[in-house]
């Protein structure tokens, strides 16, 4: 598998911290200091994720010079999703005009690293010539507003990568081990009068200390894990793609792999955690700006609810 | 090195500071260690000490800390 092209939307609202400060007993200096947030980007007014997925799906086939009808199978990881059903990737193929077959996964923010693979075996085996992986999040309908130890954290955007068969994709490992209690959200349990206990919908919780153990310590060790698979050096590698869930959980990671600052992009600043879109997004800025060149070696590294992990080595 | 010695050694390492300046009796706070700083700091613990150790409101201090290794240490 390798990737042709990116793509990527982001909300037209800007949340400042200072803006924040306003409803939270919280301070910019405060977020700054511990998260590297400046601002991120809110779904406001009638926009909607499956717009953002449209948006930064076109994008990508664009850039590839291709339409909608040259997909042959899309892909998108989501971990809110607009609706219960039908899936995201449906709702986004009509905004497209595809015809093709769609579907949603879930992996928490660990999704564009499960999409990738999923993209693969269905390239590999030839089921698809050209897989449209897209991930498409609105966590901020999930966050506490009241609560600002998470609410501060996270993002709205999305991000595609346009993938066809070749040998891009040099070595992917996942993981998952099933454990919700550091990380969850729960929907309206509705009213099915044959339950005893209808869980109540709740907001997302996170266990900031326990998720930043499992992200750093499981993040280099995967990292090493595909750079050993890939027989690759850390000098060898142009740039380390890491979720953006907190700047000091992957400066963390920089000084375990002791590599320099410069290798590890970040659009934390500005867009917070996007949870599974942050990768795309990402590589889709840095393609834009012309940081990612074709050829270049990449290590991705994401970790999410689940808990999911996923690592791999890519040649752009 | 005793187990104290080797929590005071990598505190210091976490805030670029003196081990000399540390004491038992100081709280992660006293420190300036923040939430981040504490996970930080238990990771490196458990790697160099090869313990497994729990963060938890009832750890509050470098006692607390260097008392629940040397629990799992015997």
């Amino acid at each position: 598998m390798r990737i042709i092209s990116f793509g990527h939307a982001l909300p037209k609202r800007s949340v400042t911290n200072q803006e924040l400060t306003a409803f939270l007993d919280t301070t910019d200096e405060w977020i700054v200091e511990h998260t590297g947030i400046r601002s991120r980007r809110i779904l406001s007014g009638k926009e909607t994720v499956s717009g953002l997925g449209a948006k930064a799906a076109k994008m990508a086939l664009t850039r590839a010079g291709l339409t909608a009808k040259d997909v042959d199978y899309i892909l998108c990881s989501t971990t809110a999703g607009e609706m219960t059903f039908p899936a995201t990737s449906c709702l986004i193929q009509e905004k497209l005009g595809a015809t093709c077959p769609s579907m949603d996964l879930n992996a928490g923010c660990t999704g564009f690293l499960y999409a990738l693979d999923m993209a693969d075996a269905l390239l590999s085996s030839g089921k698809a010539k050209r897989v449209l992986v897209l991930c498409a999040e609105q966590i901020s309908r999930l966050s506490d507003w009241t609560d600002r130890s998470t609410c501060v954290l996270f993002g709205d955007a999305a991000g595609a990568a346009l993938c066809e068969a070749g040998d891009g994709l040099k070595t992917i490992r996942l993981s998952a081990k099933g454990n919700a209690t550091p990380l969850h959200a729960w929907p309206d349990g509705g009213n099915s009068p044959f339950l005893e206990d209808r869980q109540p919908a709740q907001p997302l919780y996170m266990n900031g200390q326990e998720i930043f153990k499992f992200a750093v310590s499981h993040s280099s060790r995967d990292i090493a894990a595909v750079m050993a698979d890939a027989d690759l050096t850390a000098d060898q590698v142009d740039h380390f793609v890491l979720h953006q869930a907190n700047l000091r959980i992957i400066e963390a990671a920089r000084a375990r792999l002791k590599q320099p600052t410069e290798k590890f992009p970040v659009n934390i600043h500005d867009h917070g955690n996007t949870s599974s879109a942050c990768i795309p997004v990402l590589l889709s800025e840095m393609a834009e700006d012309g940081r990612l060149l074709r050829g270049q070696t990449l290590v991705l590294s994401a970790f999410g609810a689940g808990l999911t992990t996923g690592a791999a080595v890519l040649q752009y | 090195m005793s187990t104290y010695e080797t929590i005071t050694k990598l505190i210091a390492e976490t805030k670029d500071m003196d081990p000399a300046d540390i004491k038992a009796e100081m709280t992660f706070a006293d420190l300036g260690l923040d939430s981040l700083d504490v996970a930080e700091l238990v990771m490196n613990m458990e790697d160099e000490l090869n313990v497994t150790i729990e963060i938890s409101p009832a750890l509050k201090t470098v006692q607390d800390v260097v008392a629940l290794v040397e629990a799992q240490q015997k």
